[in-house]
């Protein structure tokens, strides 16, 4: 499937009447209809809603009247954003029927700019996983290669994306949930600051590392999506003021001259694939060569990071969680004498196997008696571990390393083992519990290899830095 | 060893609001066993010094004006999802 040009391109012809909105919609839907039967990247398109849209923005450009920097691009959200035109499930039993009453504040941020969501991509229910083989409906193919996962949880949005499906998507990065579906798909993933953009209207998971982000095909496109999406909003009391007019990296502020960066020697010892740590040691060899000044740094706490997450976010996913009860939200059973009893009843079958063993986990956190021993303690190491950042970033301007220890694995791989699969998200977590930014933009490949994301963070608040860096790398890979 | 016993298992779904088969609390007590053993890499890290990171921005009692806005759905609607509603509110089953 043909590649589509850049968002800015998009909008121009748009407002240059030199395609129409309502083309880029038929189009996207015409891909989806196509390619999802073999893939299954989508749970629902927006066909009514999109179109109509399209119509009025094309009506707004034949009028000469203004449109905005997205006019006429079509896009795929995430299922566990709120979205008018379709349901919302979040990929669980639980949520099926569920008509949002309102959309995210993402989403209407985008609508403003005149993007224009044609449909809700696949994830892991509850964004549970990282091979989107936790939905409830169906298991998402890599695009590259169909015996293998996307990556999760956001494995339907970076599928989409890979595709050619629609210019970009949205998906929600909890402890590497954009970054790692980046990688193993071959697109830029980009999790924000925690607090840049408003997760209103994005199905919780767990709030205290919940971000969101776009996945697209360029760090320019995904830049953009970025910046109309971030700043304060009064219906998440935890967003944060922006720290610049635009987040979209110059042409002329790509140069790697006299930047830091440092190397996670952490991240190249045991359980990393071969294949990946030579295409990221040759990743870092051209950052080099862009005239970046790379040094070794040591974050020995990032090995305690995984133990930790898998406290502190079972503990937020069961508070979280609390709210589907079958009174509620959708799904609730039948036959029951109480509240008591409808409450079990309808959580039980409404639930997958891993939304339920976090639940407990959570729950098992939380308890009065292991709550010092477990969650108090997993608080405090991410105390150090958030130290230990920082004052690493005192000495370098950005940090480098993988984003997963493999490539994308065959489906039903790690099914079996709970411990193997989160061990998925070893290098992913850490950055998400200390709150900062990080980008995942695919190397150059040898020949037969599966896709491989660099993974480059900066400090909190450090966004625009790190998506310029991320634009020269990605220059740079395309000219060498 | 399992970290955890049946009764544990059971009373854990008790208070998560879930009833486990049999087998399920099988399964459950060796999983949750073993992420509980690969957590406990933690009891020795020393955290001398430091407090919980319960949050990342430094944000503290963030306020706004508690005034009715112009919103994109209205009470009506926040109540469509709701299985059972009656009169503005949401109906439940026996309490007691």
């Amino acid at each position: 499937m043909k590649s589509w040009p850049t968002i800015s391109t998009i909008a121009d012809d748009v407002k240059n009447q030199k395609t129409t909105a309502v083309s880029n919609v038929e189009e996207a839907l015409r891909r989806i209809e196509q390619l999802n039967p073999e893939y299954q990247a989508i749970i629902a398109v927006i066909k009514d809603r999109s179109i109509k849209r399209a119509r009025g923005i094309d009506e707004t450009v034949a009028l000469g009247g203004a449109v905005g920097r997205l006019a006429g691009v079509p896009f795929i959200a995430k299922d566990n954003f709120l979205v008018f035109g379709a349901e919302t499930t979040a990929a669980s039993n639980m949520l099926i029927g569920f008509n949002a009453p309102y959309q995210s504040t993402a989403i209407e941020l985008l609508e403003a700019e005149g993007a224009i969501c044609v449909a809700k991509a696949n994830l892991d229910a509850f964004a549970h996983g990282g091979s989107t083989e936790n939905s409830d409906f169906f298991i998402t193919k890599n695009p590259h290669d169909s015996t293998r996962v996307p990556g999760g949880s956001s494995g339907g949005s970076a599928a989409a994306v890979a595709l050619h499906l629609s210019p970009f998507a949205l998906g929600s990065d909890t402890g590497g949930s954009i970054r790692q579906p980046a990688s193993f798909c071959g697109v830029v993933g980009y999790k924000p600051t925690y607090g840049l953009v408003s997760r209103s209207g994005v199905i919780a998971m767990a709030s205290s590392t919940d971000t969101i982000g776009p996945l697209a095909a360029s760090v320019d496109d995904a830049a953009l999506v970025i910046d109309v999406m971030s700043g304060v909003d009064p219906l998440d009391s935890t967003t944060i003021e922006r720290t610049t007019s635009s987040y979209v990296p110059g042409s002329s502020s790509t140069s790697l001259k006299g930047k830091k960066i440092g190397i996670v020697k952490e991240y190249f010892g045991e359980g990393l694939d071969d294949n990946v740590e030579s295409v990221i040691r040759a990743a870092i060899e051209s950052l080099k060569q862009s005239g970046a000044e790379v040094v070794e740094v040591s974050l020995p706490s990032l090995s305690l990071a995984l133990a930790a997450y898998y406290i502190v976010v079972p503990a937020e996913i069961s508070s979280n969680l609390s709210r589907y009860d079958g009174q509620r939200y959708q799904h609730s059973a039948t036959d029951t004498e109480s509240l008591a009893e409808s409450y079990e009843k309808s959580r039980s079958e409404g639930f997958g196997a891993e939304a339920k063993r976090r639940i407990m986990i959570g729950t098992h956190v939380l308890s009065s008696g292991y709550y010092d021993a477990y969650y108090k303690k997993a608080q405090l190491v991410r105390a150090k571990i958030i130290r230990e950042l920082d004052a690493a970033f005192s000495d370098v301007d950005f940090m480098v390393g993988p984003v997963a220890p493999t490539t994308a694995f065959k489906i039903g791989e790690n099914t079996e083992d709970p411990v193997a699969m989160y061990l998925q998200d070893i290098m992913t977590v850490g950055i998400s519990l200390a709150g900062v930014p990080a980008i995942s933009v695919p190397c150059a490949v040898p020949v037969g290899s599966m896709p491989i994301g660099l993974q480059l963070f900066a400090q909190r608040g450090q966004d625009a830095q790190l998506l310029s860096i991320a634009k020269a790398f990605e220059n740079h890979r395309a000219a060498s | 060893m399992a970290l955890l016993t049946r009764e544990q298992i059971q009373k854990l779904a008790a208070l998560s609001r879930l009833r486990l088969s049999e087998d399920e609390v099988e399964k459950y007590q060796k999983e949750l066993s073993d992420i509980l053993d690969y957590v406990k890499l933690l009891e020795s890290v020393d955290v001398e010094g430091l407090t919980p990171a319960y949050q990342v921005t430094g944000l503290q009692n963030v306020m706004r004006m508690d005034n009715i806005i112009d919103y994109q759905a209205k009470p009506s609607d926040m109540l469509a999802g709701a299985p059972k509603n009656q009169n503005g509110y949401i109906q439940v089953g026996r309490m007691i």
